[in-house]
């Protein structure tokens, strides 16, 4: 069965100013799939996942989202078209409450209480820590808080950078799962990593960017397997 | 016994760095306050450096001491958390109080003292008005007099041009300055931190510059008249203009001035308490959520569906428009207005008492503005010394409470109230 691709980008280019950072890249992610974009650091692959928010602006090439071209919409407005993002660092709102964090997901909206059930049951600990500053939680807890925040919009679709970043291998796990529960539950998953072999086990394909092109892609399982990415991510031989 | 060696130890080391700073204090006054002129030859007061140093030394021995006292008793931590506990569920009482004092206080000063409380209650409402802007958008503003301005020439003007009534001039005065206010904001959008404050202290200092220098229209230095507010007709003066009653004729009670700035006191209450109330209902909304949230980060903001520049300029614009407010309040408390009341000082005065107070905390930021402007009245006789206590003060604030005498309180999340 094919699925109907929800976002693409074609051959886009992005500089900052006038350094070029990601040269003729193009991507497809079909809905209901966890898609990975893996890559070493300095790659581009946090500004590949900006620039599809429009921050900054792709300097030709082409983002569609859902069949509509969104490569000059305001990034305001592409938030609420269905697209949310779990950004580099987390980024939440480190002096207000939990809660208060959670409820600037919806943009104003007032809160959908179901939609906050469903995040409170993804991560319980969010909702014990409601009340809390969120510049207190732990840094796990802090990424819990990004999905959740990200996910009270509703997305159709969810752009995650690195939420593995700096995290324990526990919670690392624990994230993780919350993944294939998001997806199970039929929103579609573009993931940056570092982390390969996480990622690559999650994801139904993978793309690998090297100095801000595309050099791979394929199924998650085969580019696990694939000696190439795994002597230049995953340390074996 | 091994405590009274370590304490014998600490004493040693107390000396030794009393010493050092003595000697440093020498060194740093010796050419400052140890050489004076006279005639042609320089003459030598080694006895005044060495006083100094002296003091210092001591300074810095008790500072010492006072850093290595225990810690305090835990009854006594203990007391002050059910102290807050107790404020917390009384909060609404503890205001409530507060108010009544407030209404009450009139008729228990003098007239000099309610003077001074009427200018408190203005810089009580320029203070929540920067408040809005710094402490809750987080957009730092150098130069917020110029809405305070624009609020005072507009009632002022606005009566010579447009024969404005006070009453016509608080509307017209608020909505110019929110004019101003957005005409600001729109250029400034992009700006962050230094920039914006650099950008908004040269806003500040063109309006005051084109109030001095526009003869023809403002006055310049020679100012402008701005009457004193009528209560529904009747006047406050000693005898009505033709065709009006007067306020005591009206009441047949003696004249006194006093009534007209009893009157005043209680119209400032009145709006102050507006815009305290105003400001917490906007902090449980939506937009104040928005405020804080780009204050904390605006690319998050942005991915997350929010417009930075709808939210930005209606901070500005209601910031503004509260300093226009108090610079209408301004004007016809003191029944004249030139460009010597909106320098850059005046500026620096109101965002201290957003700093002293707390940045976003309502409660602070009134407290301060009523503690500087009372507190430098009431301390006439130290006049000279003003400049060095406040020093001192912000100096202390910044090592005891960095975040302000009340840090900002969180606005107790309610979902029923959102949903």
């Amino acid at each position: 069965m094919k699925r109907h691709e929800i976002l693409a980008l074609r051959e886009v280019d992005v500089a900052h100013g006038h350094s070029p950072v990601l040269h003729q890249v193009s991507l497809s992610v079909r809905q209901g799939e966890i898609v990975t974009l893996i890559g070493a650091n300095g790659a581009g692959k946090s500004t590949l996942l900006m620039a599809i928010f429009g921050l900054p602006r792709v300097t030709r090439g082409e983002i569609l989202f859902d069949g509509r071209e969104i490569t000059r919409v305001p990034t305001h407005r592409i938030a609420r078209m269905g697209m949310a993002q779990v950004p580099e660092g987390r980024r939440i709102f480190p002096g207000m409450t939990v809660m208060e964090n959670l409820v600037m997901g919806g943009a104003g909206a007032p809160v959908d209480e179901a939609v906050l059930e469903r995040v409170c049951g993804l991560f319980p600990i969010l909702r014990e820590r409601s009340g809390q500053r969120a510049g207190t939680l732990s840094g796990g807890e802090q990424q819990m808080l990004a999905i959740g925040r990200a996910l009270m919009g509703k997305p159709r679709v969810l752009l995650l950078d690195e939420p593995s970043l700096g995290l324990a291998p526990l919670m690392i796990r624990r994230i993780f799962q919350a993944l294939r529960a998001i997806v199970a539950e039929g929103t579609t998953l573009f993931l940056v990593e570092q982390n390969a072999n996480q990622a690559l086990r999650l994801a139904d394909r993978g793309y690998v960017l090297v100095n801000g092109r595309i050099v791979l892609e394929g199924g998650g399982e085969s580019l696990l397997a694939n000696p190439e990415v795994r002597r230049a991510y995953l340390g074996g031989h | 016994m091994n405590g009274s060696g370590e304490g014998a130890h600490g004493v040693g080391r107390w000396l030794r760095e009393a010493a050092i700073t003595g000697g440093i204090a020498f060194l740093l006054f010796a050419p400052i306050t140890g050489v004076t002129l006279s005639g042609y030859t320089l003459e030598g007061h080694w006895q005044r450096p060495l006083w100094l140093a002296v003091w210092v030394a001591v300074g810095r021995f008790l500072w010492s001491w006072f850093r290595a006292r225990p810690r305090p008793s835990p009854a006594l931590s203990r007391l002050s958390g059910a102290f807050s506990l107790w404020l917390d569920d009384h909060r609404t009482h503890l205001i409530l109080i507060l108010l009544l004092g407030a209404m009450i206080l009139p008729w228990f000063i003098g007239k000099y003292w309610l003077n001074v409380a009427i200018l408190a209650w203005i810089y009580v409402l320029l203070a929540l008005g920067l408040n809005i802007v710094v402490g809750l958008a987080g957009l730092l503003d150098l130069g917020f007099v110029a809405f305070y301005a624009v609020g005072a020439y507009g009632y002022a003007l606005g009566h010579q041009y447009l024969g404005l009534s006070f009453w016509a001039a608080l509307p017209f005065g608020a909505l110019l300055a929110a004019c101003f206010g957005v005409m600001l904001g729109f250029p400034v959008l992009r700006m962050h931190g230094d920039y914006l404050a650099i950008v908004t202290l040269g806003f500040g200092e063109i309006i005051r510059l084109v109030i001095n220098n526009w003869m023809s229209f403002t006055g310049g230095p020679n100012g402008v008249r701005a009457p004193f507010p009528s209560l529904f007709g009747i006047d406050f003066g000693r005898r009505a203009a033709p065709g009006h009653v007067t306020f005591h004729e009206y009441f047949n009670l003696p004249y006194s001035n006093e009534y007209r700035d009893i009157f005043f006191y209680f119209l400032l209450l009145i709006v102050v308490s507006g815009m305290v109330f105003l400001v917490r209902r906007l902090r449980r909304m939506p937009l104040g959520r928005n405020w804080e949230a780009l204050r904390e980060d605006e690319i998050a903001c942005r991915a997350l569906g929010i417009q930075p520049v709808t939210v930005k300029l209606s901070a500005f614009g209601l910031g503004a428009m509260t300093g226009g407010l108090g610079g209408v309040f301004f004007a016809a408390s003191q029944g004249f207005v030139n460009p010597t009341s909106f320098t850059f000082m005046e500026s620096a005065h109101i965002l201290a008492i957003v700093i002293l107070g707390g940045m976003g905390s309502t409660g602070g930021v009134i407290a301060a503005a009523v503690l500087l402007t009372v507190l430098p009245e009431a301390l006439r006789d130290f006049a000279e010394y003003r400049g060095l206590l406040f020093g001192c003060a912000m100096v202390l604030m910044m090592v005891w409470r960095p975040k302000g005498l009340m840090g900002m309180r969180r606005a107790r999340f309610r979902r029923s109230g959102v949903a």
